[in-house]
Formats: C-alpha cells, sequence, structure tokens
C-alpha cells in the first residue's frame, strides 16, 4: 500500500524548517493524536476515535479543537476601525462593541490576501487570521496601517473552539454569562483567574465557541472542557471535513490573490456602506474591480459539486465541461468524503455558464472522467445559534 | 502469512494468493470510505497500483506485490469499505491472485519480521 498523501507530506516537510509546536502538545499526545505539519506547525489531524468519529461526535454533542496555529492579532488607536477599512471592505465603523464580522483583505488587483474574523472589544479590534497567513498578513497590516495604530501579534495566547449543537450548555456551565451570546457575539470572561475571549462563531457550521486564552491557562481549561459530558477532541481532519459540508471556503484552496469575493462566492463579505451606492463606497485595495464585479456579477464563481459516484475527488483535481474535452474549465478547490451525508463533496470555481445546480462537469481522476453535478452550498444548513 | 514493505499480507490459498491490507496500515489509513477494485482476469507486474482506497483523509494506492493474473476480486469492500477497519486481515481481502511460482513469496517477512519492521 502507498500512501499519496503522506509521500506528498513527505517532499514538502523537506527543507523546511522545524515546526511550532502547541503548548498542548502533549496533552494531544496524550489523547492519541497523530500530528502533521501544517502552516508552520505541528498539529494533531486526528485523535484515537479517527475524523469519522470527531466528524460526527461535533455534528451531535461538541467537539474540542485547538487552533491556536492561527494568528490573534490586536489593532488598538483611536480610528483603528476607520484605518482598517482602508485594507478590509466590510463595513467595520458600525461593527458594535462586542460583535464579531467575516472579512477579506484584498490586494491592488482585486484578489483575496487573507480571510480573517474581525472582533470590537473595548478600545481594540481583534483579528484572527490563516496560519498560513500571518507573516504576509503582519506586514501587510504594518504598510497600510497609520502610525498611531498599533499592531500586536499575541503569541501569548492559545485558541481553541469548542464546536457543536452541545457546545453552547458545555460552555454554560464554565461561564454562565455565556447563555446570553449569539451567533458572531464576542465578550470577556475570567475563568480561574485567567482572562478569556470568547466568540459564539467557529469553523464547522455548528453552535459553538472559539476561546482565546492564555497559554499558560490553556491546558488546565483544555482539560476541564474535556472533562465535561459529551465533549471529546477533535483534530484537522475532522476540521477540514466539518467546514466544507458548510461551505466554508479555505484560503489557499478554495481562493488566493488570483480570485476576487465575488468569484469566491463571498460578495456578501463587502459591507453595504463599502459599495458603490453606500456610504464610503470603494476605498480599499482593488475596489474598482470588487465593486465592478458585485454591479456585474463575476465571470467565475464557487460552487458545490456533487461527485456522482462514491468516489472521492480532492482538491486539484481538472474539471472538464464535456467528457471528452481537453481544455479544463477548472479544478476542484476543496473536496473529500462528507461524514455527515455520507458521500463525496467538492466545490470548485467555474466559468459562470457552468454554475447552475444540477449541471453536469467531468472531473478527471485516475485516467478517467467522472461526472458530478454542482449544487448549491452549504452542503448542510448551519446549526448557528442566531436570533436576537 | 507473509508481509511486504507496502503493508499488504499475502495467503496462499491453493494455488492462489489473496492479498490484503495489514490492521497497522488500515489504521494508519482511518476510516476507509471507498475501494476501487482491479479487473478480474488482468495480467499485473509487480509494483503495479491495482486498487484505489480512500479514507477520509488520503487516497492510497495497494500495488501488486507480483507478477501474476488476478482471479477475484471481494466485491463486498465495494459496498462496505467500513470492513478494511473492522476486519482487515481476514473478511477485508481485497484480491486473489494466481501466481506462476509460490516461491517468491519466500522474499517476503514474516510475521515477526513485519513487526520489527513496523516497530
Amino acid at each position: 500500500m502507498r500512501c499519496a498523501i503522506e509521500a506528498r507530506q513527505c517532499r514538502t516537510g523537506a527543507g523546511m524548517t522545524e515546526p511550532k509546536q502547541l503548548v498542548l502538545r502533549d496533552l494531544h499526545a496524550e489523547l492519541g493524536a497523530r500530528f502533521v505539519p501544517f502552516a508552520g506547525w505541528e498539529m494533531p489531524v486526528q485523535y484515537a476515535a479517527g475524523v469519522m468519529a470527531e466528524h460526527l461526535h461535533c455534528r451531535t454533542a461538541a467537539a474540542l479543537f485547538d487552533v491556536s496555529h492561527m494568528g490573534q492579532l490586536v489593532l488598538r488607536g483611536a480610528e483603528a476601525d476607520r484605518a482598517l477599512e482602508a485594507l478590509v471592505p466590510a463595513d467595520l465603523l458600525a461593527l458594535p462593541e462586542g460583535r464579531q464580522r467575516y472579512g477579506l483583505l484584498t490586494t491592488e488587483a482585486g484578489g483575496i490576501l487573507d480571510d480573517l474574523m474581525v472582533l470590537r472589544l473595548g478600545d481594540a479590534l481583534h483579528l484572527v487570521v490563516n496560519a498560513a497567513r500571518v507573516a504576509v498578513d503582519l506586514q501587510h497590516l504594518r504598510a497600510g496601517l497609520p502610525a498611531d495604530v498599533t499592531l500586536e501579534h499575541e503569541r501569548d495566547r492559545a485558541l481553541l473552539a469548542l464546536q457543536g449543537p452541545g457546545a453552547g450548555e458545555v460552555m454554560a456551565a464554565l461561564l454562565p454569562g455565556v447563555a446570553g451570546m449569539r451567533f458572531m457575539d464576542a465578550a470577556l470572561f475570567e475563568w480561574q483567574g485567567a482572562g478569556l475571549r470568547l466568540t459564539r462563531s467557529g469553523y464547522t457550521g455548528e453552535d459553538g465557541f472559539e476561546i482565546s486564552v492564555p497559554r499558560m491557562s490553556a491546558e488546565s481549561l483544555a482539560r476541564v472542557l474535556l472533562a465535561q459530558p459529551g465533549v471529546a477532541p477533535a483534530g484537522l481532519g475532522a476540521r477540514d471535513s466539518l467546514r466544507l459540508e458548510a461551505g466554508l471556503p479555505l484560503w489557499g484552496q478554495d481562493m488566493d490573490e488570483g480570485v476576487s469575493p465575488a468569484e469566491a462566492g463571498l460578495a456578501w463579505a463587502i459591507g453595504k456602506a463599502r459599495r458603490a451606492d453606500g456610504a464610503r463606497p470603494g476605498g480599499f485595495p482593488g475596489a474598482q474591480r470588487v465593486l465592478d464585479e458585485l454591479a456585474s456579477g463575476p465571470a467565475r464563481r464557487r460552487v458545490g459539486l456533487l461527485p456522482e459516484g462514491r468516489a472521492p475527488m480532492r482538491a486539484g483535481v481538472e474539471l472538464f465541461a464535456a467528457e471528452d474535452d481537453a481544455a479544463p474549465v477548472g479544478r476542484i478547490g476543496s473536496g473529500g468524503f462528507a461524514p455527515s451525508l455520507d458521500r463525496p463533496v467538492a466545490t470548485a470555481i467555474l466559468p459562470i455558464h457552468l454554475c447552475g445546480t444540477g449541471t453536469r462537469v467531468y472531473g478527471a481522476l485516475r485516467g478517467r472522467r467522472l461526472p458530478l453535478a454542482v449544487a448549491a452550498l452549504p452542503f448542510r444548513p448551519a446549526g448557528y445559534r442566531k436570533g436576537s | 502469512m507473509k508481509y511486504t514493505e507496502e503493508h499488504e499480507w499475502l495467503r496462499v490459498e491453493g494455488d492462489l494468493v489473496v492479498v490484503g491490507i495489514t490492521d497497522y496500515a488500515a489504521q494508519q489509513l482511518g476510516d476507509v470510505v471507498f475501494v476501487e477494485l482491479p479487473e478480474v482476469e488482468a495480467q499485473v507486474a509487480k509494483g503495479d497500483e491495482v486498487c484505489v482506497i480512500e479514507s477520509v483523509k488520503a487516497a492510497s494506492d495497494i500495488l501488486a506485490p507480483v507478477d501474476g493474473e488476478i482471479v477475484e476480486v471481494n466485491e463486498a469492500l465495494v459496498d462496505n469499505p467500513g470492513l478494511v477497519n473492522e476486519d482487515a486481515t481476514g473478511e477485508a481481502w481485497f484480491f486473489k491472485m494466481k501466481i506462476d511460482d509460490a516461491g517468491v513469496l519466500d522474499a517476503f517477512m514474516d510475521e515477526d519480521e513485519y513487526k520489527d519492521f513496523i516497530t
């Protein structure tokens, strides 16, 4: 037996610097984690239960993820929100205290430098950015922000995610105050002397929390959470299949500098105030292209794909409009097996004339062309705790 | 039972060799969700990719351990790929090969040697 994925990891691993170690590394090992290098970190890809069980547990109970590889940044300054609007096309002036918003860092060409979360607490804006993009984002932010806005990379904090329909009850047992939080709320709590920063959000399509915790308190918090009824650890493997079912894009696979917000299906992340007919139109990198595409529609767009057979089709598989076409129309951005749907699913950016639900395209897999049908995203409705 | 360095087990059954993957391999692979089997009567050469195994997280191949002809495949794996995780060395055999010379199996590891190999 020969494992294609492992071979790839060997190749990309060669010559790389030593991966960074999570503060909870020993706890993961104790829980039976298998580790893989990811974005410069050694990350638990799964625990003893395996990806399938971890995924399904998150859909039915509560799963604890260590996502401390993500970059936690803080902006401070009198008009930090206005300054950040010059780089992020979201309505940040209107971001209320204790609320979080999804946003994009755009390039001059109208592509996506990174996607991120922005939340406001007190005099600070807190950003959570992709691990693989921390260095790029920091450079971009430093270059684009005025001198009176300070930028801090919080390396002294870990980030845990408790996700699943049981997460609310578990979290409220530790911190009664979270009961009132709804989707995309953010709040500070004190737990055993440690300052926690919580958001009711995540990357699984489930209700849940992301918990920013000082490194020195991360292990005790993780152990207490894992000891709660219904909580089990879950690794990067389950995180990937969960977010894929939820239709959530991954930077580097579903979008990058060459993909615009509208092409990535993220037009909704452009705040109304920042659009052509808004109160503060444009004023961010690539605004011309980004706003033109909102008005006229993009030439291609990210869609869901359902392989008609049982064979998973993964990232990179070339897609064709017809079974015998020579030129591909795109390639799979994210793809794999969806445990909750018991079938393979994928996403790709396709020319707009192929984006209608039910349109058939063909993926080149092991020398054959296998059919897939375009489907609406998400594949599975989200379980967020919305409402007022 | 004999073992290959590619984590396959080989069991002689009359003039046939039955091929599957080891418990260790199944465990490393994780939850198997898709299996593609070779054509019956296919002539294969040692090292040919003859089966595809997809787990939730990765795609792998089974390589033909020796030259020979595929004479039977385990269709049960197509309907129930999870069998590989449940009973890798028993019910989850992949294919049976007819080989000219059973002596070629002598070169492979026995159980003790394989145990040393994976530790």
